[in-house]
């Protein structure tokens, strides 16, 4: 990479430097657009940060007539329906990850994973395109019926349900994001190294107990890693759910009912929104998303570093 | 030890019959989440190919939308429009990913290139929603009205961390003798990563390209305030443009029949660009031409 030969005519020194100059242009421009998104967020958030200061947060009322502003449902909207999607995604993410190191055949191997990821390149529009003419009238004929009947009790399948509802966003992220964990998480695993499987095997473990003992808890890191990127993705998805969610800014208990989140407000309103203080508050809600996805990004990927680049080196010093 | 390990070896009974049930009934856990996930894939596919095959027709290819209500029309402006602010992008955004890629692969062995590498990673989780936002701030209130551009600038931005990241590892791939033996020559430095490093790359390279490309060619959320949509044909950088997303987008959520049916023709079309490009990809990769490195 270095060390290039110092014989060498005047044009290609001076060719050099010029090259060099123009790739390093390239690569700061990738550090000035991460900069001219938080300087836009932050100036153009300004005068809502003004005028409602820490409150905006904790406020419950979106009201851009009365040029109120509280963010809190949508921030509740984003953490419910993602939290749910989670609950869904984790264990079919860890079992396809699973299932494709583990145990099915090497001939399954390639096109299982091709099929999986193929769920990744489904655009977020056609994911909402198909929750609301397949999704939502399987929900409404016959899993919220029965959601109602078995689970009503809790309190969080209760009241009316029409389909637009944080069950059907909840459900259609999950959908969305077990491509990314289960992708991570296959990663992960296949750089536990060989010798624990071998190990646990060698001491008459079962096929499950090698893959519990040996493998994942090993890989464990790695996987919460690829968890928190799912969690990232559904934070910050959009189209799908806002097609879906019902969009109605009010904190409700029940997943029957409709929620908003903090990405669909941005979606609804901001090309509509006029008024400096309306489109602010929009904007400092962009710029909450945008924050928290960031934490969450670079704690995943500092968690799947450990896993991916740490172990190897360490398995083999 | 070795005592120890005979006798246990007699003492322990063949593996124990819970450990067995244990062992298939989690073996069949997994088989049962990989259905789980397959049923939807498969689900969503047959419905788009179902309602989306039966949707497209000649006026759908050809025509503009017809007024509100009114049967009829086509997606044709939308089409066009969608690949007219993907080639924006992809002027954009191609070549400083490269260039980035290049500096991080080439000279990115710093503390600067790490900083660099970490923002791309960062940049590539940030919402696509947001960078609709700063995309509006930066050129949809700096020119006044909301245009083609900044759609184009907003998908840019999302394909550049993709572009860098796939081009600085593609670029590490190379063999470093190939670049000794160019220096070797008295070839310059910057023509050798052009010439013989880039070059040897460029399968993989293009890879990347792809796939940044089908990760934006779908996206919606960025361009609902840059490109805003459009009922007529447009093609000037600085008007509101039609795009295919957007246009599934506001077809879906109409009250009408007609509309929902070209919601799902639109949908087909998108997907059948998208896997086109991956499926492009993979055959690429599968012949490609650094299989050495």
């Amino acid at each position: 990479m270095q060390a290039a030969p110092t014989l060498r005519g005047g044009s290609g020194e001076m060719g050099d430097r010029i090259f060099k100059f123009a790739m390093l242009a390239c690569g700061l421009a990738v550090l000035a657009v991460l900069g001219l998104i938080v300087y836009e967020l932050v100036l153009r958030s300004g005068p809502s940060w003004h005028a409602f200061g820490f409150k905006f947060f904790a406020g419950h009322d979106w009201d851009p007539v009365n040029e109120q502003f509280g963010a809190l449902p949508f921030v509740y909207g984003t953490l419910v329906s993602s939290l749910l999607a989670l609950l869904i995604a984790v264990p079919l993410s860890i079992g396809v990850a699973v299932f494709t190191t583990e145990m099915c055949p090497a001939a399954l191997r390639a096109p299982l994973s091709f099929f999986v990821e193929l769920l990744a390149a489904i655009p977020s529009v056609v994911y909402g395109l198909w929750a609301i003419f397949v999704l939502i009238p399987i929900l409404t004929n016959y899993a919220g019926p029965f959601l109602g009947r078995t689970l009503g009790w809790s309190g969080i399948f209760t009241g009316p349900f029409y389909g637009v509802s944080m069950l059907a966003a909840g459900i259609i992220l999950a959908i969305m994001i077990v491509p990314i964990i289960s992708s991570i998480t296959r990663e992960v695993l296949m750089v536990v190294p060989q010798h624990q499987r071998e190990a646990a095997l060698a001491l008459g473990a079962t096929r499950w107990e090698m893959i519990r003992v040996g493998v994942l808890r090993n890989a464990r890191a790695g996987i919460m890693g690829g968890i928190i990127l799912g969690l990232g993705r559904a934070l910050g998805e959009t189209m799908a759910v806002t097609m879906v969610i019902g969009n109605n800014p009010q904190i409700m208990k029940s997943l029957f009912a409709p929620g908003y989140t903090m990405a669909s407000v941005l979606a609804n309103e901001f090309s509509e929104a006029t008024g400096v203080v309306y489109r602010s508050a929009l904007i400092e809600i962009g710029l909450a998303l945008f924050l928290v996805t960031i934490v969450v990004n670079a704690l995943a990927r500092l968690l799947v570093w450990t896993v991916t680049r740490g172990q190897p080196s360490r398995a083999n010093g | 030890m070795a005592d120890m390990n005979t006798s246990a070896l007699h003492t322990v009974p063949p593996i124990a019959l819970r450990r067995r049930i244990t062992d298939h009934v989690m073996t069949g856990a997994a088989v049962l989440t990989v259905i789980l996930v397959l049923v939807p894939l498969f689900a969503i596919f047959a419905y788009l190919v179902y309602r989306g095959v039966g949707s497209i027709n000649w006026a759908f290819l050809t025509q503009t939308p017809k007024p509100v209500g009114e049967a009829g029309g086509g997606m044709a402006n939308a089409i066009v429009g969608s690949v007219f602010i993907l080639a924006l992008a992809s002027i954009i955004g191609v070549p400083l990913g490269v260039g980035a890629g290049i500096y991080l692969a080439e000279y990115g062995r710093n503390r600067l290139g790490d900083v660099i590498r970490f923002t791309a990673d960062v940049l590539n989780g940030v919402p696509s929603i947001v960078i609709g936002i700063v995309a509006y701030s930066i050129v949809v209130l700096a020119q006044g009205h909301f245009s083609a551009l900044a759609g184009g600038v907003a998908l840019a931005i999302m394909m550049i961390p993709t572009i860098t990241r796939t081009t600085e590892e593609m670029l590490l791939l190379v063999p470093q003798a190939l670049r000794e033996a160019a220096y070797g020559l008295g070839i310059p430095r910057w023509r050798t990563t052009l010439s013989i490093t880039l070059r040897t790359a460029t399968s993989g390279v293009i890879t990347g390209i792809m796939l940044a490309f089908a990760r934006v060619a779908g996206e919606t959320a960025p361009l609902l305030f840059t490109t805003l949509g459009n009922q007529f044909w447009n093609l000037r950088v600085n008007e509101p443009t039609a795009a295919l997303p957007l246009q599934i987008y506001t077809y879906a959520l109409s009250p009408y029949d007609d509309w929902h049916r070209q919601a799902w023709a639109g949908a087909f079309v998108l997907i059948l660009l998208i896997v086109t490009a991956v499926a492009a990809v993979r055959f690429a990769v599968r012949r490609g031409t650094f299989g050495a490195a």
